[in-house]
């Protein structure tokens, strides 16, 4: 059945007002909303010296009182100045993470997908040898190499979550590619450039978007991961490095719930806004997979 | 004697060997001719090779022998060669859903072939002339618009305007009218019909239809297996068809009064061609042949000559024979 | 009494979508109804409908009577056992519609174990011997859907909606994706079918002529209504609804010279299916459409014998306003 809509709405404004009529599309939104707000802004508020151990005011892992509000760690920082702090740390690596692997990912795929001779097959060899790689021993021989902190466990997370993306953007692109509007540009005089940026990108796009909310996720989960095993570096305040301190640092044997529950509730709401968003925007992009 | 607008010479594509079966022989040498102004219909069941034929036409496929020629020049495989004729030549989809990008408004789907070839100076005037000539009007009505937002036929039309955009000499459509509406179909057949009236475009229609070589063709080709069996003027080959497979085809069409011929057998394998004429595992004439008959043997024994492309002919072995009802009639009369 | 009565049919769909707007007609035993229809005329939603196979966004009224009882308000297992040994459906995609793991004997077997109390040698015993009233040799009952060809598939697709022995059988667009050998083929077996078990058939396609090749009497659909319906000779030879005429000189007939290098078709699009017009909703596209057309409702008129069209012009009072 063909419906001639009465007039041309931008896909842009249709897209948001579908996105926000999803209650989850709006919480996950807020969340990642305010976290920003909260990581952008903290240089406003927040003095190194606030978080120096030399320079620390509190008691030693106090609990939550005036001035404290969640309390304190080992030398006597603020563990919610610790905590806003540690938000642009491990927002910084998610997303920067996540670039990279889309960015790889995606032209590995494309790649793949348009190229299904020799470059193809050769392509989707070396993306089988990276989906192999374990990741764990990836980054503790990067940081071995590049010397521990954000950068090796940045690269980390980038060389072991592209593979997954490659993965489905080539079989999306290979999908995009057997239908007839390429075959169009093709006999309109399209080359491989041109069929690859104008037909199949453009397709292939929502995916990558939708792919990649759901890679930061798992990406500021990696880098909990990682710095809690001690690859990170201990003078940068990370979710991480206070999940590492607050284990190493015995918090959880003195009872300093304070210190531990703070970051890790902090990540599962992180992870929570971008997979609810993440999962709005595959609702609007891909309607078939909504529940008929 | 101007040079036809385009040409298949001894064309053959061959597809690689897959699971196990042998290389497939989709285009088994033929000789087709369309000539300038000229709209030529080229008949058969699918998997007959009458698409692969269509995209070797237009340069998507390149031939495993023989050649294609534009205006009397062979088409050569280098990306600027083929660049070139791609201004030229132009094909049409049978499926203008799936032909249209979703993501491309109609003006960026007929701008597309312009910017291609780099005709960007007076882009929106060219994009509007298309459309206004593949009948949409005005065209400021729809250029905003997305595939979706039209209907099957308004799709086709935007496919159309996007190939004239171009200004092609020539256009090879495949299956235009097969995936639209009873009513939409005449509308579409009759635009390719003025653009050959106004522009003096050339057309190669493929389909399945007979209908539609008698609704807007000059001449008609009939392809079975790879190779073309019978060609001529519409006149000659659909009302006085030669070759039995012609005959079977036309003898089913709903309407006709003719008894139906049903062929046995399923459509053939172009991985599995067989030898002699290779029509007569399903040929009904051969069949009502006799055991005797010397005529069996040249029909499963030798092959038969690809016709010529620039006069009418019939690949049979028994064409030139009288059939079974003229037999009958000439012996009632005598 | 008639085998199929459908009266004051309305199917809409989600909010506004009106897919079928008040069909009604009749079915005899063993008479065969072909209705023709573009895309998004309701063809296959009034087909569906019959057996209550619409998605469950759909919202019907009317009464669909299937030998008497109304298949609107039957139990869910009274519907069951209706679907298969009553009325059975061809659907037009046979690759889709049949089950690719499993072989065709198999699927076969299904209904008649299902439906009726035979032991497994008698179910093998019948669907052999469907297989071959359809034309597949009873050898391939162990063949797999992907093995066999289109034409073989349609085949297996008409001898499962014959196993239970239904009194009716609805084939919608049964040929669409077929070759023309392979659709005569398909169009002989199934006419034959219907001549020999005295089966009432409802066949929907696109295409008026496959129709009338196949069908006593036609319905034509336009916009969710049925615009015209009669014998299927009346309907070629003079029809009375301009609609039906666009639709039969869709296909040309070779040798007609009034149609040689004259493609004919109609300008325009159907109606929004979520609009309301008033006066004829055929009328924006109607090549003889007069003044009155655009204000004047409407309805299926008597236009001669067994015959009916919703056209103003088969009003007395009209018949001259064309000229």
């Amino acid at each position: 059945m063909t419906l001639v809509a009465p007039a041309q709405v931008g896909s842009a404004r249709r897209f948001a007002g579908q996105f926000f009529r999803m209650p989850t599309a709006i919480a996950g939104l807020g969340i990642l909303v305010v976290f920003t707000l909260l990581a952008l802004t903290a240089p406003l508020y927040i003095h190194p010296s606030d978080l120096d151990v030399t320079k620390a005011t509190g008691g030693q892992l106090a609990p939550p009182g005036p001035g404290y509000p969640l309390g304190t760690d080992q030398p006597g920082r603020s563990v919610l100045l610790l905590l806003i702090w540690g938000t642009r740390t491990s927002l910084a690596i998610g997303v920067i993470a996540t670039l990279l692997a889309m960015v790889l990912g995606s032209a590995i795929g494309l790649l793949a997908g348009h190229y299904q001779r020799w470059l193809g097959r050769g392509l989707m060899h070396v993306t089988d040898w990276f989906i192999a790689l374990p990741s764990l021993p990836l980054a503790i021989s990067l940081s071995a190499v590049l010397g521990q902190g954000a950068r090796s466990i940045t690269i980390a997370i980038a060389v072991t979550s592209w593979t997954a993306t490659a993965r489905l953007v080539r079989a999306q692109t290979l999908a995009v590619e057997a239908r007839p509007f390429i075959e169009r540009a093709r006999a309109l005089g399209a080359g491989n450039v041109q069929i690859m940026t104008r037909h199949v990108l453009p397709n292939v796009a929502p995916l990558i978007l939708v792919s990649s909310t759901l890679t930061v996720a798992s990406a500021i989960l990696s880098e909990t991961t990682l710095t809690f095993l001690g690859l990170g570096n201990p003078t940068e305040v990370s979710w991480g490095t206070m999940i590492n301190q607050a284990y190493t640092g015995s918090a959880i044997t003195r009872g300093a719930w304070w210190y531990l529950l703070p970051p890790g509730i902090a990540i599962v709401i992180v992870v929570l806004g971008f997979t609810m968003t993440g999962r709005a925007v595959e609702h609007i992009l891909n309607p078939r997979m909504m529940a008929r | 004697m101007t040079s036809p607008a385009l040409e298949a010479r001894d064309l053959e594509v061959t597809f690689p060997p897959r699971r196990g079966r042998g290389p497939a022989r989709a285009v088994d040498g033929v000789n087709l001719t369309v000539g300038a102004g000229e709209i030529v219909a080229l008949i058969g069941e699918s998997g007959c090779g009458k698409s692969t034929l269509a995209r070797a036409l237009v340069g998507l496929i390149r031939p495993t022998a023989g050649e294609v020629r534009y205006q009397g020049t062979t088409l050569g495989y280098s990306s600027k060669a083929l660049k070139q004729f791609r201004r030229h030549t132009q094909l049409v989809l049978q499926d203008p859903g799936g032909a249209l990008n979703p993501k491309q408004n109609v003006f960026d789907a007929v701008a597309e072939g312009p910017r291609l070839h780099g005709l960007r100076s007076g882009l929106p005037e060219r994009v509007h002339d298309a459309l206004a000539r593949a009948g949409l009007r005005p065209p400021e009505q729809f250029v905003n618009r997305y595939p979706h937002e039209l209907s099957g036929g308004q799709q086709q039309r935007v496919v159309i305007a996007g190939a004239l955009a171009l200004d092609p000499s020539v256009i090879v459509a495949d299956e235009p009218v097969a995936s639209l509406d009873a009513s939409v179909r005449g509308e579409i057949l009759r635009l390719i019909l003025d653009l050959r009236g106004s522009l003096g475009l050339s057309a190669l229609v493929v389909s399945h239809d007979l209908g539609l070589a008698w609704n807007i063709a000059d001449r008609v080709a009939v392809m079975y297996l790879g190779r073309i069996v019978e060609q001529g003027t519409v006149e000659e080959v659909l009302l006085r068809p030669k070759h039995p497979y012609t005959q079977a085809l036309i003898s089913v069409l709903p309407g006709t009064d003719a008894e139906s011929v049903l062929l046995r057998g399923e459509p053939p394998d172009p991985t599995a061609v067989p030898g002699g004429c290779r029509f007569h595992p399903r040929c009904q004439r051969f069949a009502a042949l006799d055991a005797s008959d010397d005529r069996r043997t040249l029909c499963t024994g030798r092959d038969l000559p690809v016709l010529d492309a620039d006069r009418p002919g019939v690949a049979c072995h028994l064409a030139d024979a009288p059939t079974h009802e003229e037999r009958r009639e000439s012996s009632d009369i005598s | 009494m008639s085998l199929l009565e459908v009266h004051d049919l309305n199917v809409t769909y989600g909010v506004d979508v009106q897919a079928v707007r008040g069909v009604s007609f009749s079915l005899d035993a063993g008479q065969t109804l072909g209705v023709a229809g573009e895309s998004g005329s309701g063809k296959s939603t009034v087909a569906l409908s019959l057996l209550r196979l619409l998605p469950s966004s759909a919202r019907i009224s009317g009464d669909v009577l299937l030998g008497g009882e109304d298949v609107l308000t039957m139990g869910w297992g009274r519907l069951r056992a209706v679907r298969w040994s009553e009325a059975s459906i061809v659907f037009q995609g046979a690759m889709s519609a049949l089950n690719p793991v499993r072989t065709i004997g198999e699927q076969i077997r299904e209904p008649i174990l299902l439906h009726e109390k035979v032991g497994i040698r008698a179910a093998r015993e019948r669907t052999a011997e469907l297989l071959d009233s359809v034309g597949v040799p009873a050898r391939r009952v162990g063949a797999y859907p992907h093995e066999l060809s289109g034409g073989q598939r349609q085949r297996v697709m008409i001898a499962m909606a014959l196993a239970c022995r239904p009194a009716l059988i609805i084939a919608d667009e049964p040929t669409t994706a077929l070759d023309v050998i392979v659709q005569a083929q398909i169009l002989s077996l199934l006419a034959d079918l219907v001549r020999e078990s005295h089966i009432s058939m409802i066949m929907i396609s696109h295409d008026l002529s496959v129709l009338a090749e196949t069908c006593d009497r036609l319905a034509v659909m336009y916009a969710g209504r049925i615009v015209e319906i009669g014998t299927s000779r009346q309907m070629i030879a003079e029809p009375r609804h301009p609609y039906t005429r666009a639709l039969s000189s869709a296909f040309p007939t070779i040798g007609d010279p009034a149609s040689r290098l004259a493609p004919s078709g109609l300008p325009g699009d159907p109606p929004d299916p979520r609009l309301v017009a008033s006066g004829c909703p055929f009328e924006p596209r109607c090549p003889e459409a007069f003044a009155e057309c655009s204000t004047h409702s409407v309805e299926l008129w008597p236009a001669g014998t067994g015959r009916e069209s919703a056209c103003l012009k088969v009003l007395p009072g009209f018949a001259k306003a064309s000229a």
